[in-house]
């Protein structure tokens, strides 16, 4: 089909009245795409400082039906998925990304729990992964495949728990964007990048909403504060002190 | 798909007479939109984002072969495939080639309207291979064996019981006495049908959202999740989509991704905006083995440069559609193809010709809200107004509405004239209707009076009234 490609490319810059564009302009075009220069970021999203970070992100997370528990240690995390697995009624059996951030939690102090770790199967019904980085600005989690982050668990199993360290915060989609061009694995993008916003939806028949059309129907985020997010929230609890 | 837009008269007496449909228009009529406002009112930066959101689109045609031949090497770079399709027949036979390569029996199919325009299902099922529709509004329609009416809503035209009488009539496996009284109860019906579908489709197929040059990544933006299901398990992804779908960066559909949801659906984000770039790497334990992107022009690069280029900005929302009086009122199977509502009425007539959609741009009374609410400011009623004219150019309308309107034409460029026709119909008519004031038939305005009475004139023109109050004004 190279014909068609030739015939399109030559329809477009006979549409636009020049032949191919010449090499200073393409510089310019290169250098616009190289450059990852941001366009207007709402203020909403701009300046927050940890604690506005994370209290953005629980409201707007919790405002599209995710739930969100707050853990002061890693260390807490099994503990708090055995509680959820209970609560929602759920067999404490899950599939767990392969992803070493996640081997620090003390898993074995909850033997009940049956963990499988890979990538999701039609049959499982919990899947619990970690996340590249979590967004204020909607209460968005962006997720990226790869070995050790299969994307399946992301949507197969009908209830998807991910945990969340307070310094993979950000303020927007930008910030993520940065962070994957720093620290992702390579020059090319990961093979799947999923911006995550509460659980499944459709409102196909009447408009009516309800959770859970194909992917999962809970989603449950584990948020892991750190100490720096924990003084700032203990700051913002205690009055001012006096400064005379 | 088969366009039908030439009967769109029929098409609308049709939906105006149709009691379910109006139903469910109702529905529709608010729901989006006021989900629409409450979303915008909490981003003040709405409005700058609209302009930036205009000049990316802009920018982006402007270089669009540079962007094309970028955004594909990209692709190659990560070991995608882009196969350019001019035609809807050429779009078909790449996708057909790619599933008989692989030896594909069932497809798995997530939204795409690309795909419906090139009439794809249709074509794989002649050639022998089952496309599965596996969004909730698509699979309805799918078993319906009825095109969409809407673009991100495509079953918007039904009410609950006529998803339950379709359910109910082909899953005949289940229980015929089960309750599908609420919609809850579909939507587990329909997952736990599909399911299997996506689990044992041999090829994904998708449509995009975006294109982005910088990566080589296709984006979709979803809430369901059965985009993601489809694009993920089986071996082969199969994008379709069409060129003007480009944007330069990551960072260019970062500003359209903040208006696409709200104007969509009035949501802050969709549940599910993927990017995918690429077949799965070596060591990933997921994702298809092939990635293809079949690329269609159909008509677009003839648009560019001219005076229907704007309509190449558009990024589906279909923000146009819900605040239609229009389209609101006859729903969207009357459009006849696959783009209903104001956008439609622009693309259907550039897309498959005048000749096959002349009466769509005439299907506007003109309010502008079409325009008022687009987040990349398509001027959709002045594309309309030239559509009119190119039609009444190539003398496609009828002779008597040609005729009328000449003659119209030929007295409103006579303005002593006008005023003293004008001065003589509304003495004549408000003396003839002093009775009732209004009229319930008039000779030569049955179009009008078949339906409703016409308001008899008060007897004096407003010019004459005017002149007579500046007379007066000025002798005080």
């Amino acid at each position: 089909m190279s014909g068609s490609r030739d015939a399109i490319l030559r329809n477009i810059r006979s549409s636009l009245k020049r032949g191919r564009i010449d090499p200073k302009t393409e510089a310019g075009l290169r250098a616009r795409v190289a450059a990852h220069r941001r366009n207007l970021i709402p203020a909403r999203a701009a300046a927050l400082d940890r604690l506005q970070t994370m209290e953005l992100f629980v409201a707007m997370a919790e405002e599209v039906q995710a739930t969100v528990t707050r853990l002061s240690s890693s260390s807490a995390v099994a503990g708090e998925v055995a509680r959820y697995l209970a609560a929602e009624n759920l067999p404490a059996e899950l599939v767990m990304a392969p992803d070493r951030s996640l081997d620090a939690i003390p898993w074995a102090e909850w033997p009940l729990l049956q963990i499988r770790r890979g990538r999701a199967e039609a049959e499982d019904k919990v899947g619990l992964t970690s996340c590249f980085a979590a967004i204020a600005e909607t209460g968005t989690l962006m997720l990226i495949s790869g070995p050790q982050t299969p994307t399946t668990l992301n949507f197969l199993p009908d209830t998807h728990i991910v945990v969340v360290n307070s310094d993979q915060l950000v303020g927007c989609y930008e910030d993520g964007w940065d962070r994957l061009r720093t620290s992702g694995p390579g020059e090319t993008l990961p093979r799947a990048i999923n911006f995550i916003t509460g659980p499944s939806r459709t409102a196909d028949i009447e408009q009516h909403i309800e959770l859970g059309a194909h992917g999962p129907r809970r989603l449950h985020i584990v948020l892991i504060e750190d100490d720096e997010t924990r003084r700032s929230v203990q700051d913002a609890d205690q009055p001012a002190a006096p400064t005379h | 798909m088969r366009a039908i837009s030439r009967n769109f008269e029929d098409n609308a007496r049709a939906g105006l007479a149709n009691d379910n449909l109006q139903q469910a228009l109702g529905l529709a009529q608010t729901g989006f939109p006021l989900r629409r406002r409450l979303a915008i009112n909490r981003l003040p930066e709405f409005e700058a984002l609209r302009e930036t959101g205009r000049s990316i689109k802009d920018h982006t045609l402007e270089y669009l072969d540079f962007y094309l031949e970028f955004y594909e090497s990209k692709v190659l770079a990560s070991g995608g495939k882009v196969h350019w399709a001019s035609t809807p027949q050429e779009a078909c036979n790449a996708v057909l080639q790619i599933c008989r390569s692989v030896g594909a029996k069932t497809v798995a199919k997530g939204k795409s309207m690309v795909a419906e325009e090139v009439g794809l299902n249709e074509f794989l099922e002649q050639n022998g291979i089952t496309p599965v529709e596996t969004d909730l509004g698509e699979y309805i329609i799918q078993l319906r064996h009825e095109p969409p009416s809407h673009i991100i809503a495509p079953a918007i035209h039904l009410i609950k019981e006529q998803v339950a009488e379709t359910f109910r009539a082909e899953h005949r496996s289940l229980d015929p006495d089960r309750s599908l009284a609420e919609p809850r109860q579909m939507c587990d019906e329909a997952r736990a049908i599909l399911r299997p579908h996506f689990l044992a489709a041999d090829v994904g197929i998708t449509g995009a959202n975006f294109l982005v040059a910088e990566t080589g990544s296709s984006i979709i933006v979803t809430n369901e999740g059965n985009g993601d299901l489809t694009q993920t398990l089986p071996r082969v992804h199969i994008v379709m989509t069409s060129l003007e779908k480009l944007v330069p960066t990551l960072e260019d559909a970062g500003t359209l991704l903040r208006l696409l949801a709200r104007s969509a659906t009035g949501q802050e984000f969709s549940s599910y905006t993927t990017i995918s770039t690429g077949p799965r790497r070596a060591e990933d334990l997921d994702g298809p083995e092939q990635y293809h992107v079949v690329l269609l022009d159909n008509g677009r690069s003839a648009l560019i440069g001219g005076e229907f280029q704007d309509m190449l900005r558009c990024i589906r929302c279909s923000a146009c559609i819900n605040h239609c009086p229009v389209y609101t009122a006859i729903g969207g199977h009357a459009y006849g193809w696959v783009y209903p509502g104001p956008m439609g009425a622009v693309l259907t007539p550039s897309l498959i010709g005048i000749e096959a959609a002349g009466h769509l741009p005439n299907a506007s009374t003109f309010c502008g809200k079409c325009e008022s609410v687009c987040p990349v400011k398509i001027p959709l009623p002045k594309m309309m107004r030239s559509w009119r004219e190119r039609e009444f150019a190539a003398k496609l309308s009828p002779p008597v509405f040609r005729t009328g309107l000449s003659l119209w034409a030929w007295i409103a460029r006579r303005p002593a004239l006008y005023h003293v026709l004008v001065e003589v119909a509304s003495r004549a008519l408000g003396w003839a209707g002093r009775g009732r004031g209004r009229f319930r038939a008039l000779p030569l305005a049955n179009g009008w009076t078949a339906v409703r009475d016409l308001p008899a004139p008060e007897g004096r023109s407003f010019q004459s009234l005017w002149a007579e109050r500046q007379k007066t004004g000025a002798a005080k």
